[in-house]
């Protein structure tokens, strides 16, 4: 073993790679996350490098280098690791140095020495220099070498890209502990905050990025987290509404200085355009206007303009509806309502416009709480949710060997049988004489598991039945009376999404089928005000144990029900 | 897996009598089928979790493969995504006639048109952006063309826009489906020939879902609501795609508003247009609709059998009130005869009892005469005969027909005059006992 390899001499960090910004992150002795800022102060580092006369510059600096020497400045590549050419996406690299199929891989021209000359850059050649100068800073602030660390990915990223990527990080230094999925890290992010509690919920996370939005539907459960959907989009990016800031202020730019030509024609003015517009759209996460300034946009010409959030929400209406939808579509996706889902966790840079967090909040009843600035005051800076979740990994596995790692993230540990339907109890309740059900273990559930829950007994005490019970969850849809002529003819006047307005109107509620009764036991002689005491293990067999028992009392039921699988005597 | 605990504030319910089972307890059924998911290998919680179900134990490869066989996919391949030939005329086209492109032909998605999800139209851009962009042709030694790349663009922003798509579906002629003429129709396909009309003349419909053609299976509601539903048809479609390119700010103020009004026009005209069309293929299509025959028949029918069921019934009403006047007057006729026949016969009876106490009366006078007249022997003279032949009518007044009757035949069985007399005076004696003669009245007989 080499000794980089020892988890003794191990230092391990967080990182968040994505291909619009970078994070790196570690985990402080007292178990809090912290991002590491660059030496230019950045928390979200631009994943751009640039050669200037064979000087590598790399984050802020290197995207500054858009405006003069974009053919030498490298971005966007994440994605394009471990791909063919046939699959990648060129668009987001049009306004910097292009992709090439090289090879059987892709690689970028770029003059990075002082020689006159054009090298070809493999894609992992420049992820490793990214990753080096990752490295750098981390190392740089936390004032020793560090030597490994968990990635983020999205879901989608291929054994081939994962792979790609272990390689360049170790070109780099960098030994790679683990790749964990970039919505399951913005989830533990959320609950390693101290305040957090342990509870079972399903969470929806909604990724915003710049080049591509990602959603992933996540049961959590007792800690246990399981992907149960999830949608990827490349039409709905930042870099999207960064162009309708350029629209808007080319035709400003137009409109006032009516002999220029169009700067967006301009490859510079362009540049110029993407810069300005990506810092006016950040301005408006927090202000309610801000100021755009570039000199010399084209032809000389300097301008300065302004804009207001209300404006920029307009014109951005149209994508964040778009991303809205894509949202709504991740919960159908997973055969869920949106009733069902607890919280919704805005990831990615955008996540911070205001406009974006409300129209999600919108599109979900209100017992969702949607996790956004702008929403939620505890919510956690949303460009840091991947690199705080991978650097809480990091310090939770850094001490294990490698071969330890791997096997515990073997599919022999992770895969395993989810429970189809809740399993509960039937309570009385008003005029439900068949009993209404109540989840004690939620669909979803990895197995095994064990629940405890405490129940109420009749006024009296006495006996009570305690039927075991299989829930649907059911979406009881109650429409609203119907319309008088007149507010319907207002409404008619106001728009034609009517509807959609007839949509909001209905009542929905969660409810509950009871669709399969599992077991019947007797608790006897409770006393007045007692309650009972129902513990639930379920097997990976799909074997129920049950045990009640009143509260404070002696004795209890104990009860089998058994599995499908063991009745079928292959357990 | 960590435990939680779980507060149930409904009651239980109380235990119905009778309920028993072995210690208390009483398997009813099982669990259903779990699904194997992955669970992410990330938190405290997986480490608990990796640390009980490893044991020390080392996987393999092979297991891997088996641990996976069954597990729930939660990433799409974008393989089995049929992919359309790319016309070559196609890809030659010029970005700036972007209006006359077929935005649908470009994504290659021309089999799904405007039922084409958002998600489809999604993955087709990326699947042509992989192919076309511009970048990755220059970069393998193409040309820097970018026309068809920009005739992607324009089709995706189009049809990623709800107000544009619209614009854009209600022209697609493409997606149109031509009615079918009189004689295709007349080989059995109306239902599915017309159907498939229908249903491409229902993208234009605000109220969704549309009510379907159906068969000749649907019953007359199905098939009134149909036709309903098509002649008050609420159709979204304009025709803005067709305007004629408005001039922009610099040239002329008043060609602008010249041209605007024109397209105005020309919308509200093709607007029409198109609603007269609509109507004419509804008229058409349900005057070939073989169920409205049908049912205007069975309606024919119907209301024949109900006018026969009618006239039938009134006719048998008829007949009834008919047969019971005649049964009334056979009946009336009947008393009537009987009635005359009893009349004639208590005549006859009369006049048989009268003809026979008139006989009898004579037999009663005529005795008078055989018992001498009361008088003993020898002639008797003209007063006793007076006196006894009155005595004798005034007896006979005195008597009913039955009493004439018995009384002749008394006097018939009496010999001699004594005898006779004897009788009369039985019969005086008789009549003074009733009260009907006085004692000594009749002096003949005294
Ligand atoms: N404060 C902010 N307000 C609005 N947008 C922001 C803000 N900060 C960053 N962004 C935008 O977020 C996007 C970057 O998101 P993120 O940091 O999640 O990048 P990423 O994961 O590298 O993206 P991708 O991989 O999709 O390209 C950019 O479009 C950026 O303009
Ligand atoms: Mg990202």
């Amino acid at each position: 073993m080499s000794a980089e390899n020892d988890p003794a001499q191990r230092v391990a960090i967080g990182i968040s790679f994505g291909n619009s910004y970078s994070s790196i992150g570690f985990t402080t002795g007292e178990g809090r996350a912290e991002v590491i800022a660059n030496e230019d102060g950045d928390r979200q580092i631009p994943s751009v490098l640039s050669y200037v006369e064979g000087e590598e510059l790399h984050g802020g600096q290197a995207k500054t280098q858009f405006l003069r020497n974009a053919k030498n400045t490298v971005a966007y590549f994440r994605d394009f690791l471990g791909q063919e050419f046939k699959s990648i996406d060129a668009t987001p690299c049009h306004e910097s140095a292009h992709p090439l199929e090289h090879e059987s891989t892709i690689a970028f021209k770029v003059r990075d020495s002082a020689e006159d000359k054009e090298n070809d850059i493999t894609v992992s050649d420049i992820t490793t220099r990214h990753l080096k100068r990752l490295r750098n800073s981390a190392a740089y602030y936390l004032g020793k070498e560090v030597n490994a660390a968990v990635i983020t990915v999205p879901t989608n990223f291929s054994d081939a890209q994962k792979e790609a990527l272990n390689k360049a990080a170790k070109d780099a230094g960098i030994e790679v502990l683990q790749f964990i999925n970039e919505p399951v890290a913005a989830v533990l992010a959320y609950d390693a905050r101290p305040e957090a509690k342990l509870a079972d919920k399903i969470v929806v996370v909604a990724d915003l990025g710049g080049t591509r939005s990602d959603v992933a539907v996540v049961a959590s459960r007792g800690g246990i987290y399981t992907i149960l959907a999830t949608l990827h989009d490349y039409e709905v990016t930042g870099l999207k509404l960064d162009q309708v800031l350029i629209d808007y202020f080319a035709k400003e730019f137009l409109k006032k200085h009516k002999s220029a030509s169009d700067p967006r024609e301009d490859a510079r003015g362009l540049a110029k355009l993407k810069l300005e517009c990506e810092a006016v759209k950040k301005a408006l996460s927090i202000g309610t206007s801000a100021n755009f300034s570039v000199e010399s946009l084209v032809g000389g010409i300097d301008y300065t303009a302004s804009i207001n959030r209300t404006r920029y929400d307009l014109l951005g209406n149209k994508h964040f509806s778009a991303f809205s939808r894509l949202v709504l579509h991740a919960v159908e996706k997973a055969q869920l309502d949106p009733l069902d889902i607890t919280e919704v966790i805005l990831a990615g840079g955008n996540a911070h416009t205001p406009k974006i967090a409300s129209t999600i909040a919108n599109a979900f009843p209100e017992t969702t709480t949607v996790l956004a600035p702008s929403t939620s005051p505890s919510a956690i800076n949303p460009s840091e949710l991947s690199v705080r979740g991978a650097s809480i990994q990091a310090s939770l596995i850094q001490e294990f060997e490698l071969e330890d790692i791997e096997q515990s993230t073997h599919p022999m540990v992770t895969v395993t049988p989810h429970l189809s339907h809740a399993v509960g109890v039937l309570c009385i309740s008003g005029d439900e004489s068949n009993g209404v059900f109540h989840a004690i273990v939620d669909a979803e559930t990895p197995l095994p598991v064990r629940r405890t829950a405490i129940i109420s007994t009749p006024r009296e005490g006495g006996d009570v039945l305690i039927k075991l019970a299989e829930g649907l969850r059911h979406i009881k849809v109650t429409k609203p009376e119907p319309k008088t002529k007149k507010e319907k003819a207002e409404d008619d006047s106001e728009d034609d999404s009517e509807d959609e307005s007839d949509e909001e109107d209905e009542l929905r509620e969660k409810t509950w089928k009871v669709s399969n009764v599992l077991s019947e036991a007797a608790i006897k002689g409770i006393k007045k005000g007692g309650k009972v005491e129902v513990q639930i293990n379920i097997g990976a067999d799909l074997g129920v144990n049950a045990i009640y028992r009143e509260v404070g009392g002696k004795g209890g039921v104990r009860g089998i029900i058994a599995g499908e699988k063991a009745a079928n005597g292959s357990a | 897996m960590a435990s939680a605990q779980v507060q149930i504030n409904l009651p239980l319910p109380v235990l119905p009598a009778g309920w028993t089972a072995e210690k208390d307890f009483k398997p009813v059924g099982s669990l259903s089928n779990a699904t194997d998911r992955n669970i992410e290998p990330v938190g405290p919680h997986f480490l608990a979790h990796a640390r009980r179900k490893r044991h020390k134990r080392t996987f393999s490869e092979d297991d891997r493969i088996q641990a996976q066989a069954s597990v729930k996919k939660i990433e799409d391949d974008d393989e089995g995504e049929i992919s359309e030939p790319e016309d070559p005329l196609m890809l030659q086209r010029e970005a700036k006639d972007w209006k006359g492109q077929d935005h649908y032909a470009v994504l290659g998605i021309t089999r799904y048109r405007w039922r084409a999800t958002e998600d489809q139209i999604k993955r087709a851009h990326r699947r042509k952006v992989l192919k076309h962009h511009p970048d990755k042709k220059a970069a393998k030694g193409g040309t820097e063309d970018d026309q068809f790349f920009k005739c992607i663009q324009k089709a995706t922003e189009v049809l990623l826009d709800p107000v544009k798509r619209r614009q854009f579906d209600s022209v697609d002629e493409a997606a149109d489906v031509e009615p079918p003429s009189k004689s295709e129709t007349k080989k059995g396909n109306f239902y599915k020939l017309w159907g498939k009309v229908f249903e491409a003349e229902g993208r234009f419909s605000r109220q969704q879902p549309v009510p379907k053609l159906g068969n000749e299976k649907s019953n007359k509601a199905e098939v009134e609501n149909f036709y309903n539903f098509w002649y008050s048809f609420d159709s979204w479609r304009t025709f803005e795609y067709l305007d004629e390119d408005v001039p922009d700010d610099n040239e002329n103020r008043d060609q602008k508003r010249h041209v605007e009004r024109k397209n105005q026009n020309s919308r509200r005209k093709k607007k029409t247009e198109d609603t007269v069309r609509l109507r004419k293929l509804v008229d058409d299509a349900l005057a070939l609709d073989e169920r409205i025959k049908l049912f205007r028949q069975q309606d024919n029918a119907h209301k024949n059998k109900r006018r026969l069921d009618k006239e039938a019934e009134q006719k048998r009403l008829a007949e009834e009130a008919a047969k019971a006047k005649e049964e009334e007057a056979r009946l009336a006729a009947e008393k009537e005869a009987a009635e005359k026949a009893q009349k004639a016969d208590s005549k006859k009876a009369k006049e048989a009892a009268k003809n026979a106490s008139k006989k009898n009366k004579r037999v009663i006078r005529g005795a008078v005469k055989d018992a001498n007249y009361f008088h003993g022997a020898g002639d008797a003279p003209a007063s006793q005969i007076d006196g006894a032949l009155n005595d004798v009518d005034v007896i006979i007044t005195k008597l009913d027909n039955e009493e004439i009757a018995a009384l002749t035949a008394k006097l018939s069985g009496a010999k001699g005059a004594d005898a006779i007399k004897q009788v009369y005076q039985d019969e005086v004696k008789q009549l003074i006992g009733a009260g009907k003669l006085k004692e000594g009245e009749l002096k003949s007989l005294s």
